[in-house]
């Protein structure tokens, strides 16, 4: 059994992570690029989603390379990330592809349910070596935080451009070669001093943009165009509303850990969004309050075409938009690549931002002047 | 003095306005619907709704701008699922909200959650709520929800008998009860007619299909005229069941309609991006063309209303339906 699973973001890290723990073939994907669009975007519907478009050339890349077995999440809607296993098997059995998928479902009846399914992964390894490999694939998503949200913090402060986008590469890779915790903790440690040692300039005062939007695009510098890489060079501090380590303590460990979670954000929500709307509709206009009240510059929403909570999130942006004085912005991405627009908008909002920033600044530093709101 | 409650002739209206209807007129209530479609009323509402969202939600807009000033509230419920376990479209559990952040000045808006995800008995909440609106007497919002419900049974019995629902409203709206005989069709053709109700009963955004279908001497059905419980046993065969509502109405009829011998030919109906339908198309032209029995037809409808394209495409399908009966 040669066992594979789709790409999101650095995801691939914990989850090598969890199955080499348990002795388990992995084959992972080649990372996403122009040929998995292609591939992808060739056999899957229309109107899909960009995920399941590019998980599709995942899962027929990975297949190039022998693997045999796909992973995949279940759901129960409304979104339709809940049935992507279903339609993705369908495309894969009439191209003729003989891929057996093992779909972790929430348990509709029993919990035995999703026991019968985990084990099929895990065949005979005990329940304490299973827990002991999950645990270190969560230590190893939060070391991937960590770095991430360091990288955000330097970028746009670094003399030389580029230094911690290479220095972060770098550091992914010895966090993914780690064999156990002890490894672990040191490939961070390696990768905090090296970042630390990167030249800053820390007179800069950053424009500071969160981002929020579906999760996917979000985490996945390949379908968002890079955006966080693409802001830093402007010279803006990156905020995203949700990582990867977050995502997990909410959606596979039902939140049993005390951190911060998508909760916090879903309670921002109303009066915009009274119910939740599946995906993570609520939880964008919730961060969007949330980077408001924090005082961020402003907010970008970044979401597929045609994802429908996002939709229903962006036709209340304006509104929160309005209610807070924050700029927003919203970048919708499908599998046309043309970056080209995408960083001239950006450039824009960006230019803007500043000059917004700039004003309020001198605005403050003169006394006598009366500040009103923006009307 | 008769209060006037405004319910837009989009989105679930072809699906429950008897039910509105039945219980606002019992409460005393006075029902005012929306005009039908025009090009003014799609245009405004293209115009205040969000790029993004599909054509139906959009047109939705136009319908409540177009009721927004005659009416003393608005019926908008936020319908988050009808039956257990199973959704409806996440844009239908934002509506209330997408609608009151962006049309300005509306009358108040009745807009009771209708939950059946876990409990079915919700419904009576949410119609309970409703009701306090208009009566404090707990008796008369019952009787009125039961009269309501009537209203629905007797509806949704016309529509098995063979009426389409914007016919089987019609019908009732003129005082029509119950009918035991199907109405009569002409026609050397059947086509089954896949879609949702709000995109194929509208005869303006699905450029009047059904009435240029019947002049081509098709008969036309849809999954409304079928009971509830073939379209459960047959999209039961998916190997998982499918969490939207609608989309599985439209695959347990597709894969109903694929296998019976009465039916000529499968038209598929989609707005442009809509979600759940990209997926349940999917999955419907894979199953029939690994079958290969009946021809399927893709439409794609969005606001732009250039019928020729539509026209030529039907035509070229019924022919080749014709060639390939003369065929055999």
């Amino acid at each position: 059994m040669k066992v594979t699973f789709p790409h999101m973001g650095y995801m691939y890290v914990c989850l090598k992570a969890l199955l080499r723990y348990l002795d388990i073939d992995v084959v992972v994907p080649p990372m996403s690029s122009k040929r998995t669009m292609t591939l992808g975007t060739q056999h899957s519907p229309e109107f899909a989603c960009l995920p399941l478009k590019i998980n599709m050339g995942n899962f027929i890349e990975a297949y190039e390379q022998g693997a045999d077995t796909i992973l995949m999440a279940g759901g129960v809607g409304p979104c339709r990330f809940g049935y992507y296993a279903q339609v993705q098997r369908e495309i894969l059995q009439d191209l003729g592809y003989n891929m057996n998928m093992i779909i972790l479902e929430p348990p509709q009846k029993h919990i035995s349910e999703l026991i019968v399914k985990i084990r099929e992964v895990t065949g005979e390894r005990s329940w304490l070596d299973i827990i002991r490999a999950i645990r270190f694939a969560w230590f190893k998503a939060r070391a991937v935080d960590e770095i991430e949200r360091l990288v955000h913090r330097i970028r746009p402060r670094e003399i030389e451009p580029g230094r911690a986008d290479e220095i972060l590469k770098k550091a992914i890779g010895w966090i993914d070669v780690a064999e156990d915790k002890k490894q672990l903790d040191d490939a961070v440690k390696k990768a905090r001093c090296s970042l630390i040692r990167i030249p800053v300039d820390n007179t800069r005062v950053p424009v500071r943009i969160g981002i929020v939007g579906e999760i996917y695009v979000m985490l996945e510098p390949f379908a968002n165009q890079e955006i966080e890489k693409r802001l830093g060079e402007l010279g803006v501090e990156v905020e995203r509303s949700i990582y990867l380590s977050e995502w997990i303590n909410d959606h596979l460990f039902m939140g049993l850990l005390r951190m911060k979670g998508s909760k916090a954000a879903r309670e921002l929500a109303p009066p915009y969004i009274n119910h939740f709307v599946g995906g993570h509709g609520q939880e964008t206009i919730g961060s969007a309050v949330m980077f408001a009240r924090e005082k961020y510059d402003g907010v970008i929403q970044v979401q597929p075409f045609t994802c429908m909570p996002e939709i229903v999130a962006e036709s209340i942006l304006p509104v929160v938009s309005r209610d807070y004085g924050l700029p927003t912005f919203y970048l919708i991405l499908d599998e046309h690549s043309g970056d080209a627009g995408v960083i001239t908008r950006l450039e824009a909002f960006v230019d803007l931002l500043q000059r917004k920033k700039e004003a309020a600044a001198d605005g403050a530093g003169r006394k006598g002047v009366e500040q009103c709101a923006d009307i | 003095m008769r209060l006037k409650v405004g319910i837009p002739r989009a989105l679930l209206y072809y699906y429950y306005y008897p039910m509105w209807k039945g219980f606002f007129t019992a409460l005393g209530a006075e029902v005012i619907v929306s005009s039908r479609t025009t090009k003014d009323i799609l245009d405004k509402g293209v115009k205040q709704a969000v790029d993004e969202a599909c054509l139906p939600v959009k047109l939705f807009f136009g319908h409540v701008l177009d009721l927004k000033d005659r009416v003393d509230c608005l019926f908008i419920p936020r319908i988050v699922s009808v039956e257990r376990k199973a959704y409806i479209c996440p844009k239908f559990l934002g509506l209330p909200d997408m609608v009151r952040h962006n049309i300005p000045h509306l009358p108040p808006v009745i807009d009771v959650t209708v939950n059946m995800c876990r409990k079915e008995k919700n419904l009576y909440k949410a119609f309970g709520e409703a009701g306090k609106i208009f009566t404090g007497n707990p008796f008369s919002i019952r009787k009125a929800f039961k009269y309501g419900l009537e209203e629905q049974e007797r509806f949704e019995r016309l529509n098995r008998v063979g009426f389409l629902p914007h016919e089987s409203i019609e019908k009732m709206n003129k005082g029509l009860v119950a009918q035991n005989c199907s109405p009569h069709q002409h026609g050397e053709m059947t086509l089954a007619l896949i879609g949702h109700g709000y995109n194929i009963f509208d005869s303006y955004i699905s450029m009047n299909l059904i009435g240029k279908l019947r002049d081509m001497g098709v008969r036309v059905v849809t999954a409304d005229n079928l009971s509830g419980s073939i379209i459960e046993d047959r999209s039961n065969e998916l190997p998982k069941r499918l969490f939207w509502s609608l989309g599985k109405r439209m695959i347990g009829s597709a894969f109903h309609f694929m296998r019976s011998d009465g039916i000529d030919g499968i038209i598929h109906v989609a707005s442009f991006g809509c979600g759940p339908d990209s997926f349940t198309g999917e999955i419907i032209e894979r199953h029939m063309r690994r079958r290969g029995s009946a021809p399927l037809l893709n439409l794609t409808i969005d606001e732009h209303t250039g019928e020729a394209g539509i026209v030529t495409r039907l035509e070229a399908f019924i022919d080749m339906i014709r060639w390939r009966r003369a065929a055999q």
